[in-house]
């Protein structure tokens, strides 16, 4: 990945930062930069990294190489306490032994502002996230997304440059973690506050980001808007891990540069667009991926009419979850299933177990990548 | 609601031993001893109802005066016990992980292993006239002749730190253990130094293990008798000493029972104003 040049309107800059633990290296020269008021998440699978670069930026690990700057200013020689920079944890870390409005005061009277600031500063911010009636509760009467708020409403608080966020929504149930997607996200836009988000949830990253940089083995593998990593995709990794995709494994029978013919290890052959480095040539092993959303189903062989890239099937399963609706269909010469989104529309509504389909899908919506050696 | 009987007689059988054990051995004791202690000899064989022996304690300067003394050595001997274990406590429960810590905390348990006799007679052994400390000194020329370092309070508050630090370290390092290392560093994050944090993080999470570490520290060291005894030598003047001048030495016993009765409400006394004061309730203590 290229070193970003340092711009005027960065909040924060990280600089080829290295950690190591003992023979692991748990971020590897990293650089990058996060724009004034964005939002910017940090994907990864657990032990990628991410929350090491993350205790980094907050000042709770010392790089071993690079620099870290905020607003220009480097900050690696700084304690946590003197950073402009703070840290919403995993599991929000409240002092159960204050009251909501002490664990809000409490970085301020550390700054020692004067009385009256304080108690204004904690009504502005409990009701810029909407729970002003929670001053005096105590953190274990309130509920699992009042705590997310409050320990948001706490660093907000401090009006810091860069708000840290490590995978705080991980801790609670899927219903609340949807709605509270949304809301930070609103609240992000609100305040302008930049945030730095880390997750291993692509679904978290994708609703709220403006920029995501997606980490595999303590590196950035690509670094762009969420409609960039889905639908252009530099590496296999990037491509397996944002969204879900059938894959197959193949060798390159015939390319012409851009598009290649593959015949995957099962025996299929299809055309298939390449994506990112190097160029491909014959003989090449390849991975394949394709999009559920990017195959046609029909009925009737006209149904795929236009695609490259053409298949019998028949169902195998149908799993039904509203929108997000899928079907197996299993090509009974190789029996390899593949996964195709199922529309809730017109004529596939009775489609039922056991019916011959027809798919296909287009030659650049099949991404192919260089296999891993 | 009604619990079917089978139950209720199992119940019975099952709380039959810790009743007992109260009954027998802690309240009819004390009924008794109260009871004692509200008579006085009149004849041979005779006694008559009297409120003669405590105000007998009153009267008499040397017993309030050894009353006072053993408080307030007590007190001092819980927060230096305190004060020294704390921070033990912090590195052992906070700053060192796996082996390391569990070799820490044995470090603390192995001297309990011997019983207090033989730990006291250590520290005689070190402190005496004759002693390794005395010969220390006299050998690198610190000092021109043998010094006794033992029969003082400063001796006495030595053995008694010492024979207390594992009932203080125990419940501190089990409390610090289970704070969350998140909310040290959420306490920096957000702009504390080492002192706020300790001050409004770490003690206010860790004050049910002090209160328990205290508690039990002061009724050791307010009842320890072997500790001032030998460490202290003849005018160690500790109260359970007269207790046990009247007992045994006097065979006073309406007396005897009237102290023991005192250093009851005593020690009861200084424990709720320490709660009081701390702000804890005993049920948080021992949760």
């Amino acid at each position: 990945m290229p070193v970003t040049s340092p711009s005027t309107d960065a909040d924060l800059e990280c600089v080829q930062l290295v950690k190591r633990f003992g023979d692991f290296t748990a971020v590897d020269d990293v650089s990058f930069t996060i724009a004034e008021g964005s939002f910017f998440s940090i994907l990864g699978p657990s032990g990628c990294g991410k929350t090491t670069l993350l205790r980094m930026i907050a000042g709770f690990q010392r790089p071993d190489g690079g620099d870290i700057r905020i607003k220009g200013k480097s900050i690696v020689a700084l304690p946590p306490n003197r950073r402009p920079v703070n840290m919403v944890f995993q599991h929000l870390a409240l002092f159960p032994m204050m009251t909501v409005e002490q664990n809000i005061a409490y970085g301020l009277k550390r700054r020692k502002a004067s009385r009256a600031e304080i108690a204004r500063k904690v009504a502005a911010v409990l009701e810029r996230v909407g729970l002003p009636e929670l001053a005096g509760k105590r953190i274990d009467q309130l509920s699992g997304g009042q705590k997310q708020r409050i320990a948001i409403a706490r660093c907000l608080v401090l009006e810091p440059a860069l708000l840290l966020l490590d995978e705080p929504l991980g801790a609670l149930d899927l219903k609340l973690r949807e709605r509270l997607k949304v809301e930070l996200k609103e609240l992000q836009a609100q305040v302008g506050t930049t945030f730095a988000y880390i997750t291993h949830d692509q679904s978290e990253a994708l609703v709220m980001s403006d920029q995501v940089a997606v980490m595999d083995r303590g590196r950035f593998v690509q670094v762009g808007t969420p409609q960039q990593l889905y639908f252009e995709p530099r590496t296999a990794f990037v491509a397996g891990f944002v969204g879900d995709s059938n894959r197959w494994s193949g060798r390159v029978e015939d390319t012409n540069g851009t598009e290649a013919i593959v015949i995957t290890t099962n025996g299929l052959t299809m055309i298939a667009t390449r994506a990112g480095e190097p160029a491909l040539s014959k003989g090449d092993a390849v991975d394949i991926f394709v999009r559920p959303e990017a195959i046609v189903l029909g009925r009737d062989a006209d149904g795929a009419g236009g695609c490259e890239n053409r298949l019998p099937g028949r169902v195998e399963s149908l799993l039904f979850d509203g929108a997000n609706s899928r079907v197996m269909v299993r090509h009974p010469a190789t029996g390899g299933d593949i996964m195709v989104a199922l529309p809730q529309t017109g004529e596939l509504m009775g489609l039922r177990r056991g019916e011959d389909v027809y798919l296909g899908w287009r030659a650049r919506q099949a991404t192919c990548f260089a296999a891993a050696p | 609601m009604s619990t079917p009987p089978q139950i209720r007689l199992g119940l019975l059988l099952l709380f039959a031993p810790i009743v007992f054990w109260l009954a027998l051995l802690v309240i009819l004791p004390h009924v008794d001893m109260l009871l004692i202690s509200l008579r006085v000899r009149v004849a041979p064989r005779e006694y008559a109802t009297s409120l003669a022996n405590y105000a007998e304690f009153f009267t008499e300067p040397l017993y309030w005066n050894t009353f006072a003394r053993t408080a307030i050595m007590s007190v001092t001997a819980t927060v230096m016990t305190l004060l020294i274990a704390f921070p033990v406590s912090y590195y052992i429960a906070k700053m060192v992980r796996g082996r390391s810590k569990t070799f820490l905390f044995l470090l603390c348990l192995t001297p309990f292993w011997v019983s207090e006799l033989v730990r006291t007679f250590g520290w005689m052994i070190l402190l005496r006239e004759t002693g390794i400390v005395s010969s220390l000194l006299l050998w690198s020329g610190l000092t021109d002749a043998r010094v006794e370092l033992l029969y003082n309070d400063a001796a006495i508050m030595v053995g008694l730190v010492y024979t207390s630090m594992l009932f203080m370290v125990v419940p501190l390092v089990t409390t610090l253990d289970s704070l969350d290392d998140s909310l040290v560093e959420a306490g920096y994050d957000l702009g504390g130094n080492s002192f706020t944090v300790m001050r409004h993080i770490v003690i206010p999470h860790a004050m049910p293990g002090i209160a328990s570490g205290s508690i039990v520290v002061f009724m050791l060291t307010l009842g320890n008798y072997l500790t001032p005894k030998l460490l202290g030598g003849k005018d160690s003047l500790w109260f359970t000493d007269q207790i046990y001048t009247q007992f045994i030495t006097r065979f006073n016993w309406e007396l005897g029972s009237a102290f023991g009765f005192l250093l009851l409400v005593l020690s009861s006394a200084i424990v709720w104003i320490g709660l009081k004061l701390s702000g804890q309730t005993l049920s948080a203590t021992v949760r």
